[in-house]
C-alpha cells in the first residue's frame, strides 16, 4: 500500500469527505457508550430525534445553530489565512457585553435604533478582544494559538467581575433580591430582537445575521482583493510576502474580522434568547470551540459553515436537552471531538491517494 | 518571628505547590516538541488524568502510597491513550498538528470525555479519600526558609525534581536523546542518519501525554479537593506557553512553572492575608502574565529563536522531501 499526494481532488469527496467523517464519528461515540454500558443505538437515535424530527425540535436546533453558525464562520475567516483564532469563546462573550451595554444605554428608543446598536457594539467589541492576539502576533511574533485561548479565560473573568463582585452598569442593583443574588439588568422588549416565524418554526433573528455574515464572507474571501491576499498567505506566506502583500496589517484585520463575527454572535445571544448578561449561561455551552469543528467540518467554506451549523447545532441541542442519568454529560464534547478526529483523517483522503499494488519482487 | 510564615516564604513554597503539575505537563509537552510533534491537546490529557487519578483513589482501598502511587500510575496510563489519538493523526496521517490538539482538547476536556467519565462515575459531591500531604523530609521541614521550601513538600513535587534532571541528561547527554534533537530539527537528515522518525515522534508525544497525565493527578490529588469538571482551568495552555518560555529546554520550564505557580497562588496568599482586591483580579493574573511572558520572549533578544525546533508542527513523508 502507497500513499501518494494527489495533483486534483474530485469535486465529489469534499462533499463525502465530511459526510462520512460525520458518520464515523457517530458510530465510535456509539462504540465508546457501549464501553461504558449506554445502549448506543437508542442513544444515537434519541440523540437525531431530539435534534431534527421531534415536535419543536427544529427551533430548538437553530437556537444553538445561531451561535455555531457566527463562532463557526468566526474560526473559518481567520483559520483560512493560518491565522489560529482559537478566541472565539471569549469575543462571543465580550460581544455580549458590549452588546448588553449598548442595549440597556438605548433602553427607551425605538428597537429600529437599539438593535443596530447591538449588533454594532457586539461586533465592535468582540473585534476589538480578537484585534489583541491579531496586533501581538503581527508586531511582536507572539504565538496568537496561546494569547486568543489565554484571552478566553479573562473575558469570562471580566464577565464574572461585571455580574457578581462589582455594582457594574450592567448588574441589577434594583430590588433587593438582585443585590443579594447578582444578576445583570433585564434589557426590556424593546431589545428583544425579531423572531420570524414560518409555521411552527421559529427562525431567530440572529441566524438571519449569520447567514447574511456567511455570504457576505463568501463574496469578500471569493471575489475582493482582500479575500485574494487572505488566501495568497495562507496558501504560502512567502509568496505573500514576495508580492508585497502587507502581511502584518492582514493579520490583525482577519483577527479582528473573525472577532467581530464571534461578537456577533454574543449580541445575538442577548438579543434573542437571553436578554440580560447571564455570565454562567454564556460560557457553559463552549460555542468559541464548537466554531472551530463547524468550521472544521465546512472545510472553512463560508456557506457550508451554514449547513453544519444547523446539523451541529442539532446534535449539540439535543445533547444538552436529553443530559441525565443514561445520557451523561459530556457526550457533547466527545461527540464535537471525534467528528474533528474523523474530520481530519478524512482529510488524508482528501488530499493524498491511497494506491493497492503488490511489491515488486525481485528475481531470484 | 517566624522567617517561615513570612510572605515570601510562604508564596515561594507555594509557587513550587502549584507549579508543580505544570512543571510535569510542560516538561512533558517539551520532550513532544523536541521530536517536532507540537501537542496541543495537554489541557485535555490533564483532564482525562486528573479524572482517571480521583477515579481510582476513589475505588482502591488501602494503605495511602499504594493507593496514590496506582492512581498516578493509572493517571499516565489513560493520558497515554489519549494522547495515541493525536499521534495517530499527527504522525500517521500526517494531519493538521494545530487542529489535531484541539480536537484532543474538546474531545477529551472539560465538556467532553472528562466530565462524561466524571458523571458515569458518580465522582461529584465526594470528599477525596486520599491525597497527597506535605512529607517532612529528614525532620528538617521546620528549620528557616529552606524547610517549607525544600523539605516539607509532597512526593510528586520531589518526583518532578527527579524528572528534570532525568529529562536534561536524556536530551543533552545520551544518544536517543541526540536522536528526539535531530528529528525535531531535521527529519530528513536524522532519516538519512537511519533514525526511525515515526517512531521517535510517536513515543516522545505518548511520554508528553503521561507526563500531562501526572500533571492532571496533581490537580485532583494534591490541589482539588473533590472532583470538579475542568479543575485544571487552563493550566495546560499555560504549559504549552511555558515551552516557548523556556525555549524548550527543561531546566528554563524549572523556573516558569514556579513562576506560573507563584501567579496561580497569589489569590489565595493575599486574600488570606487581607488583601482586598475583586478575585477576579488575582484570578486572571496567570492567563495575563503568560501572555505579558509570551510576548517578552518573543521579541527583541528572544527572537534569535533559541531553540525552537525546526520542524515543529510539520509533518514528515519520506517521499515528499
Amino acid at each position: 500500500m502507497r500513499i501518494e499526494r494527489r495533483l486534483t481532488t474530485p469535486r465529489w469527496l469534499r462533499v463525502v469527505v465530511p459526510v462520512a467523517s460525520l458518520l464515523a464519528a457517530l458510530v465510535l461515540a456509539g462504540v465508546m457508550e457501549l464501553a461504558t454500558g449506554h445502549d448506543p443505538i437508542a442513544t444515537t437515535s434519541r440523540l437525531i430525534d431530539r435534534g431534527f424530527f421531534a415536535s419543536g425540535a427544529l427551533s430548538a436546533t437553530l437556537v444553538t445553530a445561531t451561535p455555531l453558525l457566527l463562532t463557526g464562520l468566526a474560526a473559518a475567516a481567520a483559520f483560512r489565512m493560518l491565522t489560529w483564532n482559537i478566541g472565539a469563546e471569549g469575543q462571543l462573550v465580550m460581544g455580549a457585553v458590549g452588546a448588553s451595554g449598548a442595549g440597556i444605554f438605548l433602553h427607551d428608543q425605538a428597537p429600529v435604533l437599539i438593535i443596530p446598536a447591538m449588533m454594532a457594539a457586539g461586533g465592535l467589541t468582540g473585534a476589538a478582544w480578537g484585534a489583541i492576539p491579531g496586533l501581538l502576533r503581527a508586531y511582536f511574533n507572539t504565538n496568537e494559538i496561546i494569547t486568543s485561548l489565554m484571552l478566553n479565560y479573562v473575558a469570562g473573568l471580566v464577565i464574572s467581575y461585571l455580574i457578581f463582585d462589582s455594582h457594574s452598569y450592567w448588574r441589577d442593583l434594583s430590588t433587593f433580591t438582585a443585590r443579594v443574588f447578582p444578576q445583570g439588568k433585564y434589557l426590556g422588549p424593546a431589545a428583544s430582537w425579531p423572531a420570524l416565524g414560518a409555521g411552527s418554526l421559529v427562525i431567530p433573528f440572529g441566524f438571519l445575521v449569520g447567514v447574511v455574515s456567511a455570504a457576505g464572507l463568501f463574496v469578500l474571501y471569493r471575489y475582493t482583493r482582500f479575500g485574494y491576499e487572505v488566501r495568497v498567505i495562507g496558501d504560502s506566506r512567502a509568496a505573500g510576502r514576495y508580492a508585497g502583500m502587507r502581511i502584518n496589517r492582514k493579520i490583525v484585520a482577519v483577527m479582528a474580522l473573525s472577532g467581530a463575527l464571534a461578537g456577533l454572535g454574543g449580541a445575538s445571544q442577548i438579543g434573542d434568547f437571553r436578554h440580560v448578561l447571564d455570565p454562567r449561561g454564556l460560557q457553559q455551552a463552549g460555542y468559541g470551540y464548537a466554531g472551530i469543528v463547524v468550521a472544521a467540518l465546512a472545510q472553512l467554506n463560508p456557506l457550508a459553515v451554514i449547513l453544519v451549523a444547523f446539523l451541529l447545532g442539532g446534535l449539540t441541542n439535543a445533547g444538552y436537552s436529553l443530559q441525565g442519568p443514561d445520557f451523561p454529560a459530556g457526550l457533547v464534547g466527545i461527540l464535537q471531538g471525534l467528528i474533528l478526529f474523523c474530520a481530519l483523517a478524512g482529510e488524508l483522503l482528501v488530499r493524498y491517494r491511497v494506491r493497492f499494488r503488490r511489491l515488486m519482487v525481485a528475481p531470484a | 518571628m517566624n522567617l517561615n510564615a513570612t510572605l515570601l516564604v510562604v508564596i515561594a513554597a507555594s509557587a513550587i505547590f502549584y507549579g508543580t503539575p505544570l512543571l510535569f505537563a510542560s516538561v512533558g509537552e517539551l520532550l513532544a516538541e523536541r521530536s517536532g510533534v507540537l501537542n496541543l491537546g495537554v489541557e485535555g490529557m490533564m483532564l482525562v488524568g486528573a479524572v482517571s487519578a480521583f477515579w481510582t483513589g476513589q475505588h482502591l482501598h488501602g494503605p495511602d502510597w499504594v493507593v496514590l502511587s496506582a492512581a498516578v500510575l493509572v493517571a499516565a496510563l489513560a493520558a497515554t491513550a489519549t494522547s495515541l489519538i493525536h499521534a495517530v493523526l499527527a504522525v500517521s496521517l500526517r494531519a493538521n498538528q494545530i487542529v489535531s490538539g484541539l480536537a484532543l482538547t474538546i474531545f477529551a476536556g472539560a465538556a467532553g470525555l472528562s466530565s462524561y467519565l466524571g458523571n458515569i462515575g458518580h465522582l461529584g459531591g465526594h470528599a477525596r479519600l486520599h491525597e497527597f500531604k506535605a512529607v517532612d523530609l529528614f525532620g528538617l521541614g521546620q528549620t528557616p526558609i529552606l524547610g517549607p521550601l525544600v523539605f516539607h513538600q509532597n512526593a510528586l513535587v520531589y518526583a518532578s525534581w527527579l524528572l528534570v534532571p532525568l529529562a536534561m541528561f536524556y536530551l543533552y547527554r545520551t544518544r536517543p536523546g541526540l536522536h528526539v534533537r535531530a528529528v525535531g530539527e531535521s527529519p530528513e537528515t536524522a532519516d538519512a542518519m537511519g533514525v526511525n522518525v515515526a517512531a521517535y515522534r510517536y513515543v516522545h508525544t505518548l511520554i508528553g501525554g503521561a507526563l500531562a497525565g501526572v500533571g492532571g493527578a496533581y490537580f485532583s490529588l494534591a490541589i482539588s479537593p473533590n472532583w470538579v469538571d475542568g479543575m485544571t482551568s487552563g493550566a495546560g495552555w499555560i504549559a504549552i506557553a511555558l515551552v516557548i518560555f523556556a525555549f524548550w529546554r527543561p531546566e528554563l520550564a524549572l523556573v516558569g512553572a514556579y513562576l506560573f505557580g507563584a501567579f496561580s497562588s497569589l489569590a489565595f496568599t493575599l486574600q488570606a492575608r487581607q488583601v482586598h482586591l475583586p478575585p477576579e483580579v488575582f484570578n486572571s493574573l496567570p492567563y495575563l502574565m503568560t501572555i505579558v511572558v509570551l510576548v517578552f520572549v518573543s521579541t527583541g533578544w528572544a527572537k534569535r529563536r533559541l531553540g525552537a525546533p525546526a520542524s515543529l508542527g510539520v509533518p514528515y513523508v519520506r517521499e515528499e522531501r
